[in-house]
């Protein structure tokens, strides 16, 4: 096993191919330690890891906290609305107080793009960007293309569609990124006003028909549509969005090929997916879950090994 | 570099067969003994090992497991190479079984100690015995010792010993590497 070309996980714009496929291989060991009778492995007992969650998460968060916790790290919790920062303090102070208590690394979601960044400038520790605002959510693309692997063997080579709103969705650039790293096709599909104007020069393609997109894919990543993050209106109603861009058990059925479906969750069911889709054999929803696991403890793993 | 042969490949395998006659004198038929093979390079004892006992003695239902011990060991973050993770299959649960480690060289014992705590995963053994092919003497870091050695050998710590086999580097032997 070598090591990933970063100290940071910033996001997959800054990392390589092969550090992709060295975090699969690390948490293909890491899915047969999650599945033993005791799930825990002692290697980071002498890491101390802070969740810094200034933006609300649940599922993202407790599966970095499992992750870490199952690695044997020792993990401190910290969420922005019940802290200092909102008494005004800067992220930059509120980081290094709480580096003061010898903390090895930093996982960090906050609405503000590039926030990973920025702190990796100005502190001493790993950090692991676990979404900031519409930029990145690396570890969500890694566990989308490990499930994509898991199912189809391969992700190089697959045709992979995202739907929804790309335009606010971390989870789209993140993909789209990853994808394109492993060798995959990419298209996104959406309405007109939730697809940003230029999203052609990352090299993927672009349809705002949904029947087409799907008989063009092997994969389906269907996004949740972000009402938070909408200050104006980009679609005249739920049900209008739901009736042009939801998938349905009617629409796959009349696919000539199984497609997977995903989803990063959490789902707004008979919006862009119907609860018979949702659960169905073909939806790999939640095996994206149990993989978030595994992959997050290997990319916490591998970033700690390089701390000396 | 210079090499010296410590055991050729008649001298292997003369003593893979002692020690599977051993295996039987403690463990008759296998019916509650395990054996697990360390990984990387104790799998391919516990393999040769497996193989002798089913087919030139006829142990039936021997369960053979492999354990990676990386996640476990103790200079994780001290090294200057990066740890190289390996498969674990071990389909069985351990839990009151008698089990046996299997390795190639048991040098400084800390591979074992992490072995000791890694098995606990799989449940509680009944008791945990060591078989390794070649035992370097005088090295040990920890007071672990094995219950089947294939054999001794003094080595100082410039020295490496090195174990070939046929399904891997052509041919089985040990040797002894001056670094």
């Amino acid at each position: 096993m070598s090591e990933l070309s970063v100290s940071h996980l910033l996001g997959i714009k800054y990392i390589t191919e092969k550090d992709i496929q060295l975090i699969f291989e690390t948490a293909d060991h890491f899915k047969e330690v999650i599945q033993r009778p005791i799930k825990k492995v002692p290697s980071l007992r002498d890491i101390t890891i802070a969740n810094l969650f200034f933006e609300n998460s649940t599922r993202t968060r407790l599966s970095f906290e499992l992750a870490e916790k199952r690695l044997s790290a020792d993990v401190v919790n910290f969420s922005a609305a019940s802290s200092s920062v909102k008494k005004g303090e800067t992220l930059i102070d509120t980081v290094n107080n709480i580096l003061a208590m010898k903390v090895d690394m930093v996982v960090m979601r906050h609405p503000n793009p590039g926030a990973g960044v920025f702190l990796s400038k100005h502190i001493n520790a790993a950090i692991v960007n676990a979404g900031d605002g519409t930029h990145e959510h690396p570890t969500q693309a890694l566990l989308d293309s490990y499930s994509i692997r898991e199912r189809l063997g391969d992700v190089a080579g697959k045709k992979v569609v995202i739907v929804g709103d790309i335009l606010h969705s971390r989870v789209a650039l993140s993909n789209i990124y990853a994808l394109k790293l492993q060798g995959a096709e990419v298209m996104v599909c959406g309405p007109k006003t939730l697809i940003p104007k230029h999203i052609n020069e990352l090299g993927v393609k672009v349809s705002h028909n949904l029947k087409e997109a799907l008989n063009w894919c092997d994969v389906a990543n269907m996004l949740r549509v972000q009402n938070e993050r909408m200050d104006i209106s980009y679609f005249p109603s739920t049900r209008e969005y739901a009736q042009q861009y939801g998938v349905t058990k009617t629409l796959l059925e009349r696919l000539d090929k199984e497609i997977v479906i995903m989803h990063p969750g959490p789902i707004n069911r008979g919006v862009e997916i119907t609860s018979e889709v949702a659960d169905s054999n073909q939806a790999i929803i939640l095996d994206q879950v149990e993989n978030g696991v595994a992959v997050r403890m290997a990319v916490i793993y591998l970033l700690a090994s390089k701390i000396k | 570099m210079s090499q010296r042969v410590l055991l050729a490949s008649n001298e292997v395998h003369i003593i893979l067969h002692r020690l599977a006659c051993q295996l039987i004198e403690n463990h008759g038929f296998f019916e509650n003994t395990v054996l697990i093979g360390l990984q990387p390079r104790g799998a391919f004892v516990a393999e040769r090992l497996s193989k002798i006992l089913k087919e030139d003695y006829g142990v039936q239902n021997l369960k053979l497991g492999l354990l990676d011990i990386t996640f476990f060991r103790d200079d994780f973050r001290r090294t200057v190479n990066p740890l190289e993770a390996n498969k674990t299959s071990i389909d069985f649960i351990v839990e009151d079984k008698n089990v046996v480690f299997i390795d190639d060289v048991l040098y400084t014992g800390r591979s074992i100690r992490a072995a000791l705590t890694a098995i606990q995963s799989f449940g509680r053994p009944a008791n945990v015995e060591l078989l390794t092919l070649i035992d370097r003497r005088f090295s040990r870091h920890l007071p672990i010792q094995p219950n089947y050695r294939g054999r001794q050998v003094d080595a100082i710590n410039e020295e490496r010993v090195v174990v070939h086999w046929e399904e891997n580097d052509a041919e089985d032997a040990v040797y002894l590497i001056n670094k």
